[in-house]
């Protein structure tokens, strides 16, 4: 029986000839990820463990991004715990303030995630790196410890749901409305224990931004993985950033899927999922036929869509305008680099001009920790992840999850708004 | 394994690890204090009303969203001896297996049992025993890698172990 994708990974790394959905195995790791609400728990665990050190330093990520620039004494306690065991068992990619980025964000830059790859992380959106050809999943910080001290995690092998992507995105959709779209289609617990696999020549239409985007959310579909096969685009921004080889596997053609979809691109709208879940979506023109939803608060930034295209996008929408009185706006870039590129292409400067604050790379206010957390009552446009109930603060606030060009454009009018309703 | 028995608290569809234990607490690691603030997002009298042994038992999906073990440590420091669901989100499934807390899936029971009735799991059978009602259901058992994890209360005696 042919294999998937991941089934293909998955059975090279656990030394199979082949695997079989439902086969329990034990893979070898390319690389093993916590951050700073994770890892304290995992050290606490690995220090229980009858081992000596971890597996192998290079292969072990740890980025402080959630609470940091640490926003109080006991997160700050955390990160020293994480930063006094990357020191003692010298951690090659330890990213403290300075050098940190949101994580997802941060190490496909770094070039620490290539295709091939198998790869946890003690953080649920870890999916994100299947964008590349990688096989990326979230755990839990126990994992993590086994996995910083052995090298190895033990797996389900999953089936898969295929989406075939076909057709150009008009210029306003992006990433986020494709992986909106498609929650909304087969709810958050769609892809339950499954892969998401990506294929079709749509796919030559989504820049990496956008794929990073689309996998980072596959687990908002109860997904265990979103993966895309490796094209010149994934090749060449492999060869921009990381020194790593890559192995390249593609899907057998008699591989099983339990369900296929096929999606146009070009027939996508922008997509909105209303409190508190991602699947409750509604497009644009949905939303323009239903009275004014307003809105006090904007958040452009995150591992979904903190990168330069994401940036970009706001920054278009929003030069020479100014954000609608009484909505505070926070664009937050997702590592240091891009940053950096973001002021030297003048997007920090449109913000600044518009009336946003531009904060240092943070998780902060996608989880309700801080730089951003919203009062009992308020309402957010976020293109973050998740808009549970309390997610962002209160348990009365409400969080719309949306692309950056809406979330700018709602900046701009004060209420959820498409880019055309601000003329463009 | 030791059996499971105790009082039923019941939610629905889709209970996330941002309601089992918002963000705002996870600037701790102590299961103690976790537990103190146990589905404070969904359940406000959760934590005043739980004992010792009490049972969880919700719709599909259960502990969707972050992989935050923080929420699978607090259920089990508040004393809850089972989580029943239709399904789990897989993080939580792994991450309750991995700190040793007892989780069950079985349609059939999550959608029959109410809150206030007293539970029982047998884990050897799987069997689910509504005591106040006198309905039984049969759970779907671990695979046998999962047992030893489990028997070995956990992932890292698991490994101590081998």
């Amino acid at each position: 029986m042919g294999m998937t994708m991941t089934q293909k990974i998955l059975a090279a790394h656990a030394g199979l000839e082949s695997v079989v959905a439902g086969q329990l195995i034990e893979a070898d790791l390319d690389l093993v990820l916590g951050n700073d609400i994770t890892s304290p728990v995992a050290i606490h665990e690995i220090e229980k463990m009858k081992v000596d050190g971890v597996f192998h330093k290079d292969k072990i990520a740890l980025v402080m991004d959630h609470f940091t620039p640490n926003k109080d004494i006991k997160s700050a306690q955390h990160c020293k715990c994480v930063r006094e065991f990357a020191c003692k068992n010298d951690i090659t990619n330890y990213f403290d303030v300075g050098e940190m980025g949101i994580e997802h964000a941060l190490l496909p830059e770094k070039g620490l995630t290539v295709a091939g790859d198998v790869i946890i992380g003690a953080d649920s959106h870890t999916c994100t790196y299947g964008a590349l050809g990688a096989f990326s999943t979230g755990v839990g910080s126990t994992d993590l410890a086994a996995g910083m001290a052995t090298g190895k995690a033990w797996f389900k092998v999953p089936s898969a749901i295929k989406f075939t992507l076909t057709g150009k995105p008009s210029k306003w959709v992006s990433g986020k409305d494709v992986i909106l779209h498609i929650i909304g289609m087969i709810g958050v617990d769609g892809a339950l224990y499954k892969s998401m696999e990506f294929v079709g020549d749509g796919i030559a239409n989504l820049s990496m931004d956008d794929r990073l985007t689309i996998a980072n959310m596959a687990i908002e579909a109860g997904g265990k993985n979103g993966i895309f096969p490796v094209d010149d685009v994934a090749r060449a921004y492999m060869r921009e950033h990381s020194v790593r080889e890559w192995v390249e596997y593609e899907a057998d053609e008699d591989a099983v899927y339990d369900e296929e979809y096929v999606i146009d691109l070009s027939t996508l709208k922008s997509t909105v999922a209303f409190p508190h879940l991602p699947e409750n979506t509604h497009t644009i023109d949905e939303i323009e036929a239903m009275d004014d939803i307003k809105i006090d608060q904007v958040v452009i930034g995150s591992c979904t869509n903190g990168r330069m295209d994401d940036l970009r996008a706001a920054a278009a929408i929003m030069k020479g305008k100014k954000v609608a009185k009484g909505v505070r706006v926070i664009v937050i870039p997702g590592t240091q680099k891009i940053y950096l590129d973001a002021i030297e292409e003048g997007l920090v400067r449109t913000f600044i001009e518009a009336g946003a604050v531009v904060s240092t790379p943070t998780c902060g206010p996608c989880l309700g920790g801080h730089m951003g957390v919203l009062a009992e009552g308020e309402r957010c446009v976020s293109t973050t992840n998740r808009n549970f109930v309390g997610r962002m603060g209160h348990v009365e606030s409400e969080v719309y999850l949306a692309s950056p060009a809406v979330a700018a454009a709602s900046a701009l009018t004060g209420k959820i708004s498409g880019p055309e309703e601000v003329g463009e | 394994m030791k059996a499971a028995q105790g009082t039923v608290f019941k939610y629905g569809d889709n209970v996330d690890t941002d309601v089992i234990i918002p963000a705002r607490y996870l600037n701790s690691s102590d299961p103690k204090e976790l537990a103190t603030h146990c589905m404070e997002d969904i359940d406000k009298d959760f934590v005043k009303k739980v004992n010792e042994g009490d049972i969880i038992v919700a719709n599909k999906n259960f502990g969707c969203g972050s992989s935050r073990e923080h929420a699978p440590i607090a259920i089990k420091a508040a004393g809850v001896s089972c989580v029943i669901a239709e399904t789990f989100a897989r993080i939580f499934y792994r991450n309750a297996i991995n700190i040793g807390l007892p989780i069950i899936e079985c349609p059939e029971a999550a959608k029959a049992i109410s809150a206030g009735d007293e539970v029982k799991v047998d884990f050897d059978s799987g069997v689910i025993t509504n005591v106040t009602t006198g309905e039984s259901f049969q759970g779907q058992a671990f695979p046998e890698f999962m047992q030893k994890l489990i028997a070995c209360g956990g992932l890292v005696n698991y490994i101590n172990e081998k």
